[in-house]
Formats: C-alpha cells, structure tokens, sequence
C-alpha cells in the first residue's frame, strides 16, 4: 500500500491509447490576441467521443520563440485518426485562427507526414493569396481585412498517446477541486501535453459502455458518490467528490511526467485538505494497450 | 582533401564550354583522367591540361583561378559540392544548377544562374543580363535556390522566374522582375525602367522608389509580416542583406502588372 502525505495511492493503473497528434503556434500582436485565437482554436475539444478531436494550449511563447518574432501560444490538436486530425486542424485554424485579429499561423512540430496548415486556407484568398518560400518552408499570405493573414502551408503530425488519467477522491466538492487546480497548475509546466477538459478537470469520468446500446461510454457509477448504496461502488463512506484530470500527450514518457507532477501536486495538499485517495480509469485492459501503473509512477 | 584547383594558363581567343567541369562529373575520377577531358571551344576541342594547370583531388571542393570572361558554363546543372572561381566569369554561370553553391570572386556575364533549381550563387562582382532568367524561348527561369550579387546586375533579372530569391546590393538595370510567374527579386540600389514589366506574380523588394509602368497600382503602406521572416533566412549570408539594420516591415505596395494578370507587387522601403 501506498501512501503519501495521508492520501493512498491505488494499486492500478490508467489506460491510454494511441492518437495522432499535431502542433500549432500562433502568434499576434500582443499574447492577449494570440491567446483569444488559441482559446476558440481549442474550444469543445475535451473529448474525441463528440468533439473530433481533443485539443488544449500547450504553453505561451516568449517572442523569442516564434517564427515571427511576435507573442504566441503552442496548441496541440489529438485525434484518432490522421484524417480526423487534419480535417479538426483545418477547420478550427480556418474558423478560430483565421478570423482572430493579427494573428498569424505557423507549424509547431516537424515530422516526415505534413498535415495541410494553411495550404487550403490560402484559397481564402480567391486568387489574391501570395505564395512565399523562407528557408525551405513555404508560407500563404491571405489577404483580409486587417492586413495579411501569415500562415505556414503545413505542419507536421506525429503518433502519440491519448487518455494518460487519474481521479482525485476527497470528503468534499471544494477540496477535490482545489486539489485538481493544484495538479493542473504543476501539469502545464510540462511540455509536450496537454488537458484537454475545461480547465484541465472533468468532472464527468466514463466507463466503457451503457445500458442504453446507442451510447458507448456512460456515467462511471463506481466512482459517483450519490450512488455508493446503490451501485457496485469503488468509493469508501467519506468520499463526497471525484474529479478527473485527463491527460494526452507526445509519447508515454511526457503523460508519465505530466501525471507524476500532477499527484504530487495533490498528495502535496494531503488528507488534511480533504484528499484521501488516488486512483485511475482502469477498464480492465480493454481501452488501450498504454498503461500508466499510478504507484510506478509515484515510486 | 585539397580543393581541385584549375589554373588557366592563357587566355584562349574562342570561348571556353566548362561544363564538364562539375564536381557530380569529376567524381571518380583520377588527376589523369580529368586532364584528358575535353572541352568545347569554338569550332576547337582543347584537353583541361592544355588550357589550365590541375591541382589538388578533392573533386567536391573545385577553384577556377586566373578566370576571365570567356569561361562559360561554370558550374552547369550542378549537382552538388562548391565552386570557387577567382576572376570574371562568361555567360550562363551555374545554368540549371540543381544543388551546391558557386562563388565568383569577380564579375559574370549574361544569363548567370538562368534557369537555376536550387542551391546558392554568390557572385561578389557585377553580373550580365538575364540573371536568374529563363533561356530565349523558354518559359520558365529560376524555380528555386538563392542568388546574391553584391555588385550591380544587368537588364531583365529575374525574366520569367518561377520561383526562389535573387539579392541584388548594388543597382538592377530595366526590366527587373519582368515577365516574372513568382519569386522574389530584392534591390538594394536603384531600378532601371519598365520594373516589373508584365510581372504575373511574385514579389520585388526595394530600397529605393523605382520608375513603374503605368500599369502598376497604388495598393497604399502596409506593415508585412512575413518580411522580417524573409530577412531572418538571409542571416546566414556574407551580405548587406544578413545586416540586422536592414531588415524593414514597413513598405508602399503596388500591384500589377495589371496588364497581365496582376498578382504582382512592388514593395518599396518606407
């Protein structure tokens, strides 16, 4: 058994599976701009089951870090499929990026499969657009209303992993959450992932399956605390609440990282702020062959 | 390895073909086998040995020392490795060069770097017309590499370019950029007349208010994006252009030439 500062560590682990990932910088003319862009760039893409894909800011850039020499912010767009992937980059660069005030777009990783970034945005331009190779690369300028829109024709994408989790169980709604806000605040120091929830916590875990055939995941019984006397329940009489941090990243060895500072972060508050215990979604093997063994993890 | 160093001896009457003098051709082969090589001149054949002393081995590095206008087709579809020449250079230096890079310790003549696909020219003198160009009757110049002239270039740089940048720090003479499909032509010293003469696309970049034709429209000031990006991928040159006091965002556009098909621009230095 395992515990550290009064919160038990479960002996299981959480499953992840393998995505296609890619990575976009945008830039602007101020990081409050770049950050507006990122924000709807990355809007409902908490889950690949409804939204397509999932997507969440990876960092803010220094304007030393981009192409441009401007401010910007690295999102991170996972998906299924590479099909899925460049068609959720395309849409959400066309309608978020795009449309945002000075922004412009560039690719955030290299790989030997490009994914179309602006090469079809670029009919936007409707025969105005202007084509410009720099160093190799080649970049669309658009014309639009407030300038030029700049943005690199592709970038890359790159096999990742998709759904690295663990659940914070405490005694009450306010505790489970500042322990997650604790974690996330850790977590995004981490490069290469991101959360892709609304502020990095679902409060809505899943498992495999529902009564109801139409749907494939349904609420996670075992862990809803309304339900401890009526349902096979995995939640011991003092647990009130149960958040979940999800998290997607490059390879196994970023979400091992992100999820070792994140359960620190929470074993940091401890069982005097109300936190008594870590666990994972574990499906018995079934939902994908990366496993995240939490008390490795912690070891 | 030592760089293949060819000498010239003397100065023959005809003109010299030196295409066969590139180093993806030179491979392989031995000191004797390069000597025994012929060359076109004139009606003439002339032996490498007969009209240059040969030294050194390593065929990837070559020098054309003692060079002078009468050299032509330096560095012809090359392919890869360097080439170094000390002196002038003839018509059609680096011609559809497809990797490397060519330098010129001195002037070039007509057609340098005409229909060139990738790689980098450096001529430190003055250069002919038709730089970058396409050949007479074909519809395609440069589709690619860089070319940086530190001298002055002559009449019609970048006729028919396709792709790929030309960097001029002296002066162009008339028709820069004319006839142009895409690329970018940059000029840091003055334009001569007609600049950018039935442009299609592409972009020249400007120091200094050029003389347009009448086909040429007011699109007013913008600050680009993308130039400082542009100047940031020349950084790594031996030029004016890497000189961080160069760079600019600031340009008057103009578009045309509307009596083509219009997508062109002048962009000129604020």
């Amino acid at each position: 058994m395992m515990i550290i500062n009064g919160v038990t560590i479960d002996k299981t682990f959480a499953e992840a599976f393998p995505m296609k990932a890619t990575r976009a910088i945008i830039t602007a003319q101020n990081e409050k701009w770049a950050m507006i862009s990122a924000q709807a760039m990355t809007g409902f893409a908490t889950s690949v089951i409804a939204c397509g894909c999932e997507a969440g800011i990876e960092r803010v850039l220094d304007p030393s870090e981009t192409p441009d020499g401007r401010p910007g912010v690295s999102v991170m767009i996972f998906a299924m499929g590479g099909k899925g992937l460049a068609k959720q980059l395309e849409t959400r660069a066309g309608q978020c990026v795009l449309t945002s005030p000075t922004s412009a777009l560039f690719a955030g990783i290299e790989s030997d499969k490009p994914i179309p970034l602006g090469k079809n945005l670029r009919y936007f331009g409707d025969g105005f657009q202007i084509s410009k190779v720099i160093g190799g690369k080649r970049y669309w300028r658009v014309p639009v209303m407030d300038g030029e829109f700049l943005t690199e024709a592709t970038t890359g994408q790159v096999e990742a992993v998709g759904g690295g989790n663990f659940l914070v169980l405490a005694e009450s709604q306010p505790q489970a959450l500042a322990a997650c806000e604790a974690a996330i605040e850790e977590m995004r120091k981490i490069p290469n992932v991101i959360m892709p929830f609304p502020g990095g916590v679902v409060r809505s875990g899943s498992k495999v399956g529902s009564k109801y055939k139409a749907l494939g995941a349904s609420t996670n019984d075992a862990f809803c605390p309304t339900l401890k006397g009526i349902t096979k329940t995995d939640l011991s009489p003092e647990i009130e609440s149960v958040m979940e941090i999800v998290i997607d990243g490059l390879t196994k060895e970023d979400i091992d990282k992100a999820m070792r500072v994140g359960i620190q972060a929470v074993c940091d508050l401890g069982a005097e702020n109300g936190v008594k215990r870590i666990s994972a979604g574990n499906y018995g093997g079934k939902l994908g062959p990366f496993h995240f063994h939490l008390q490795e993890i912690m070891a | 390895m030592t760089a293949l160093t060819f000498t010239l001896k003397q100065r023959p009457a005809q003109r010299v073909d030196l295409s066969p003098l590139v180093c993806q051709k030179l491979a392989g082969l031995s000191p004797t086998d390069i000597a025994a090589l012929e060359l076109d001149s004139g009606k003439r054949k002339i032996r490498v040995d007969e009209l240059f002393t040969i030294a050194g081995y390593d065929t990837q590095q070559i020098v054309i020392k003692n060079s002078y206008s009468k050299l032509d087709f330096i560095g012809k579809e090359l392919t890869e490795g360097q080439i170094r020449v000390e002196g002038d250079v003839g018509a059609y230096l680096g011609l559809g060069m497809k990797s490397g890079t060519i330098t010129v310790n001195g002037n070039a003549g007509l057609f340098a770097a005409c229909e060139m696909k990738k790689g980098f020219v450096q001529i430190n003198g003055n250069t002919g017309d038709f730089l970058g160009a396409a050949l007479p009757g074909n519809k395609m110049g440069m589709k690619g590499g860089t070319v940086l002239v530190k001298g002055n270039a002559g009449e019609r740089v970048g006729d028919h370019m396709r792709r790929g940048v030309i960097l001029i720090e002296g002066n162009a003479g008339d028709y820069c950029g004319s006839r142009m499909t895409a690329g970018t032509i940059a000029v840091m010293g003055n334009t001569g007349r007609y600049t950018g003469f039935a442009m299609r696309r592409g972009t020249l970049l400007l120091w200094n208010k050029p003389e347009l034709p009448a086909t040429f429209n007011d699109c007013g000031s913008h600050t680009l994006a993308f130039l400082p990006m542009l100047f940031a991928s020349f950084k790594g040159f031996d030029s004016k252009f890497a000189d961080t006091a160069a760079v600019f965002n600031r340009v008057r556009r103009y578009g045309g030439d509307m009596a083509e098909m219009g997508r062109g621009e002048v962009l000129v230095r604020l």
